[in-house]
């Protein structure tokens, strides 16, 4: 399976850096989103469970505009057919898929993150980034593993638009829940504080609920 | 079911698209080597016929046997030994055409070297690297055909191969697809005289249902002709 895994992750990267359809728009996004609350809340600095709300929300958000395109080209020019042709184990598209939504929202947070440091966070990013990144880590996998499968999901619909936010924005609810409340501590006035365990552990749990039904669910997503 | 000497078998074969029946009771058995040619108007089936047999949908209704294998149940035994050419060319727009047969011969574990030998076999070898989308529609077709036998398939499931094709780019593709490909083949043509020229057996199909079926070399266009009045 790995073959093949490697040679639709080659084909999803490729095929981003040639339309730059998703991330570019994710990114822009993120920024204008962060814009918009330095002047919507009218403050310089953001401390605490506001900074790890902002954060968190308008990351998903961008991610959502991901999630929308992750099989639309799949969709609207055969690839799915020209999958389902190849004598490969179906799973291998759901494992590439959320390997490269995670990419995707890496590749953003290198620059969503910075910005939102530079618009709006209060306490230094510096202390808080080590714990910081292992959070964004947690949360992206969750992100990626819910939204592949949605995306998915929704892609056999007519109403792809809706129906993305529609499941994917509960079902993300607790991954955001967990991630503000694991970085509120560090991003805490007067430097960061401790990482908070258990929520970071009903991520991971979370995560791995996921993945687990990803895998069960898949295959009877691709059938006609 | 199947006698192990026939590509393709269906006994009472249907298919339905909610409540409205696109292939019913289809019966027929295809000896391997041979070709079946398909014609029928449009909406008469064909097309859902090729997916069916293609793995690509499921038969609703009786049995479907494709290289001694039972669908869709055994679909994934068979998959790579099918070449499907469907109205789509199942190729990415964004990328070129080699890097679309790369992908392929990569998903159908074929080494990179056949990507060079099946563009040249369709002389697409000069504007490999164009991005499909630069294409015209008779080069995306050339390219769409290096798909379909790239990874050397024991039976072809051809809708309408020639289409968009100039006449020297179709003799041009005849040894990959047409009856010297040595392949099972069913093909879906709307041109009697050509269509049953290289056929074995000949399948008329209209709402749906078997009109016709027979021996290519009893059918006479005119009997093709009536399928479409």
């Amino acid at each position: 399976m790995r073959q093949t895994v490697a040679a639709l992750l080659a084909k999803e990267l490729a095929l981003e850096l040639r339309t730059r359809e998703a991330v570019p728009a994710m990114v822009l996004f993120s920024i204008t989103t962060y814009v918009v609350f330095h002047f919507g809340l009218d403050r310089d600095r953001v401390t605490g469970d506001l900074a790890a709300g902002v954060l968190w929300v308008t990351l998903l958000f961008a991610a959502i505009l991901g999630i929308n395109r992750l099989f639309v080209a799949d969709h609207e020019q055969g690839g799915f057919d020209g999958f389902l042709l190849a004598p490969v184990d179906r799973t291998a598209l759901l494992v590439a898929k959320v390997i490269a939504l995670f990419s995707f929202l890496c590749v953003v947070e290198v620059v969503a993150v910075p910005a939102f440091a530079i618009l709006l966070l209060g306490p230094s990013l510096t202390q808080a980034l080590p714990e910081l990144l292992l959070v964004l880590v947690a949360a992206n996998a969750g992100i990626a593993v819910v939204g592949t499968l949605v995306a998915a999901l929704a892609i056999q619909t007519r109403a792809r638009d809706l129906i993305v936010p529609l499941l994917a924005l509960p079902l993300l609810v607790p991954v955001i829940l967990a991630a503000a409340q694991v970085t509120t501590p560090l991003f805490a006035e007067g430097g960061a504080g401790a990482l908070g365990g258990d929520w970071l552990a009903v991520l991971a749990l979370y995560d791995l609920l996921f993945a687990l039904i990803a895998y069960a669910v898949f295959d009877f997503l691709l059938e006609d | 079911m199947p006698a192990t000497d026939h590509a393709v078998v269906l006994r009472g074969a249907g298919r339905r698209y909610g409540e409205r029946a696109a292939l019913r009771d289809v019966s027929l058995e295809l000896p391997a080597g041979q070709t079946l040619v398909v014609f029928g108007p449009n909406g008469a089936g064909k097309t859902t016929l090729l997916r069916m047999l293609a793995t690509l949908l499921r038969p609703h209704a009786g049995e479907v046997c494709v290289l001694g294998r039972e669908l869709p149940d055994d679909g994934y035994a068979v998959r790579g030994r099918i070449g499907f050419l469907g109205h789509e060319p199942l190729l990415y727009r964004e990328l070129s055409g080699r890097e679309n047969l790369r992908y392929h011969a990569r998903l159908h574990r074929r080494p990179a070297a056949c990507v060079q030998a099946v563009l040249d076999a369709v002389g697409m070898s000069a504007r490999a690297d164009d991005p499909v989308a630069e294409l015209s529609r008779g080069m995306v077709q050339r390219l769409a055909i290096a798909r379909t036998v790239l990874h050397e398939p024991e039976l072809l499931l051809l809708d309408e191969p020639l289409a968009n094709l100039d006449p020297a780019a179709a003799a041009q593709v005849q040894p990959l697809i047409g009856r010297a490909s040595g392949c099972t083949r069913v093909v879906t043509s709307h041109d009697p005289a050509g269509g049953l020229e290289g056929a074995d057996l000949a399948l008329g199909l209209r709402g749906g249902r078997v009109a016709l079926l027979a021996p290519a070399s009893a059918v006479t266009t005119a009997q093709i002709a009536e399928l479409y009045a």
